[in-house]
């Protein structure tokens, strides 16, 4: 499946935090969004989940979701969002239970996800006797749960210290290989950016505007830490990002 | 300085508190304890305070007479019938203005009206209502526990984490989903501690239900101790209501482990 974004302004009260981005995202590859902090990198995110109405343009998704798609735009949130007072795999059963799916075949679902974010021995485990990079595992299972069309990562890693990020982040590649998924992953880090996109869209500093958009031919399993040709990437992306990223930080925010 | 390295000074630690069993217990013995000395050894005169051992005995005596019950039997009736009414429209009516605007513009401030109203003042009006038996006095404690509960309530749901809806809705879960399984049980843990005040409120009301037509229960019992100045008698009645407050705070602690397992 698809999604375009076509010419969306967005404004929350007299702030532009949005003007007239356009973008398109192909079905199989990662998009990765990056820009310096305001610049409406979530807010793009949650106006292609349909979570926020845009002011003028439209969000638009083309062609069928897979089979067995039970929600085909997923997100997976900075902060997990589980709930607490359901288990692992309660939390995972939640995404099931409104669409009338037997028990045995929940059961399965939920089975076969855990097996796939190596989570089947935390099964029972409440979210509070998880670590932050479990947490992050178990939202990640519950989004392939649904079996999405796209998944929408919203600076996934980034309530997550550095070694936890680099394990899922092989984690994520992993995934992708095995089966290839349409995501777009919002995120500030330049790193993961050059890590996981296949493209990556650079935005302005508010109101948010693409600047430009990179493809990455390097095929993600060749990608690993200190790679000439990601670290040559990164820094292109710095120098673009740099000036506009400090411009961001100094500026007041409640303006 | 004669010695160049010293341990550096602890100074973190405190503002911590922990459980220490039995502490509670220890400062009810001694308080009374001192009462009993007090009272004995003429300090303090028999009309200021009665004689603890003295007040144990009367209850003895209330147990012994087999009327214990007969004044219990219908407090407690009156207590779970009014407070059961009074929490579980509270709830309902808290959870509205939680979920609606409209519910909520409207009935916020009339709740903010009815709360500080003393209910103990519209007892005449509740008997002329709904009669001077029973009916008024449920009635009473259910619009002494509705308050508070209401506004626990609301406040429990308002604080429900957002993000956690906004994934429920992400993932396409239906209204009704959202609020059994997301709102509702977060907003379990503030309506459980309002349930502590307001059970509170409903035995303070129990009193005031109970001075106008009520020949048995526990308030009748204290008031019409009150009005012979029978000291004795008016603490037995009291002990009892306070052992009436520990035992449901206690039963709600032991819901909110059941039922709060989940948090940290």
């Amino acid at each position: 499946m698809d999604l375009t974004l076509d010419n969306i302004t967005h404004r929350y009260g007299d702030m532009t935090v949005l003007e007239d981005v356009s973008l398109r995202i192909p079905a199989g590859g990662i998009l990765c969004i990056v820009g310096p902090s305001g610049c409406g990198k979530s807010t793009l995110l949650r106006l292609l989940g349909g979570l926020e109405q845009p002011d003028q343009g439209q969000v638009l998704q083309s062609g069928t979701p897979p089979e067995g798609c039970l929600n085909p735009l997923t997100f997976v949130f900075q902060d997990f969002a589980l709930l607490p007072w359901r288990t692992v795999e309660g939390n995972i059963t939640l995404v099931l239970e409104d669409h009338g799916i037997g028990r045995a075949r929940a059961a399965a679902i939920v089975d076969d996800v855990l097996a796939r974010t190596k989570l089947s021995d935390f099964k029972r485990a409440l979210p509070r006797q998880l670590s932050g990079g479990m947490k992050q595992r178990v939202a990640i299972a519950r989004a392939l749960a649904v079996n999405p069309a796209v998944l929408l990562l919203d600076e996934p890693l980034s309530a997550l210290d550095a070694q936890t990020r680099e394990l899922l982040m092989d984690d994520l590649i992993d995934l992708w290989q095995r089966a290839a998924f349409t995501g777009v992953y919002v995120t500030h880090n330049l790193a993961e950016a050059v890590r996981l996109g296949h493209r990556i869209a650079v935005l302005s500093r508010r109101p948010g505007r693409i600047r430009e958009v990179f493809e990455v031919d390097i095929p993600l399993a060749e990608r690993r830490i200190g790679d000439p040709r990601l670290e040559a990437l990164q820094s292109q992306l710095w120098t673009l990002m740099k000036d506009e990223a400090m411009a961001a930080d100094q500026e007041l925010l409640d303006v | 300085m004669s010695d160049p390295s010293q341990p550096v000074p602890y100074r973190g630690g405190g503002f911590r508190p922990s459980a220490r069993r039995g502490i509670g217990v220890l400062v009810f013995v001694i308080l009374l304890l001192v009462a009993e000395w007090g009272t004995r050894a003429g300090w303090i005169s028999n009309l200021t305070l009665p004689r603890p051992s003295d007040v144990a005995a009367t209850l003895v005596e209330l147990w012994q007479s087999g009327l214990f019950w007969t004044h219990l039997a219908p407090s407690l009736t009156r207590l779970v019938v009014g407070s059961a009414l009074g929490i579980s429209t509270g709830i309902a009516v808290g959870v509205m203005i939680g979920l609606f605007s409209y519910v909520r513009a409207g009935l916020i401030p009339l709740v903010a009206a009815l709360f500080p109203i003393p209910k103990i003042a519209l007892l005449p009006l509740f008997v002329i209502w709904f009669g001077i038996d029973e009916g008024s006095k449920y009635a009473l404690i259910a619009l002494g526990t509705f308050t508070p509960t209401v506004v626990s309530t609301y406040g429990a749901v308002d604080n429900v984490d957002r993000t956690l809806v906004r994934m429920g809705q992400s993932f396409g879960l239906r209204w009704t989903s959202i609020v059994r399984k997301i709102v509702l049980p977060g907003a379990l843990p503030g309506i459980l501690s309002g349930m502590r005040v307001s059970i509170a409120i409903g035995i303070i009301l129990l009193v005031a239900a109970e001075m106008l037509g009520a020949e048995y229960g526990i308030g009748a019992y204290i008031l019409q101790a009150g009005s012979l100045y029978d000291l004795e008698r008016l603490f037995a009645g009291v002990v009892v209501l306070s052992a009436l407050g520990v035992l449901t705070s206690w039963a709600i602690g032991l819901i909110e482990r059941r039922l709060l397992r989940w948090r940290s």
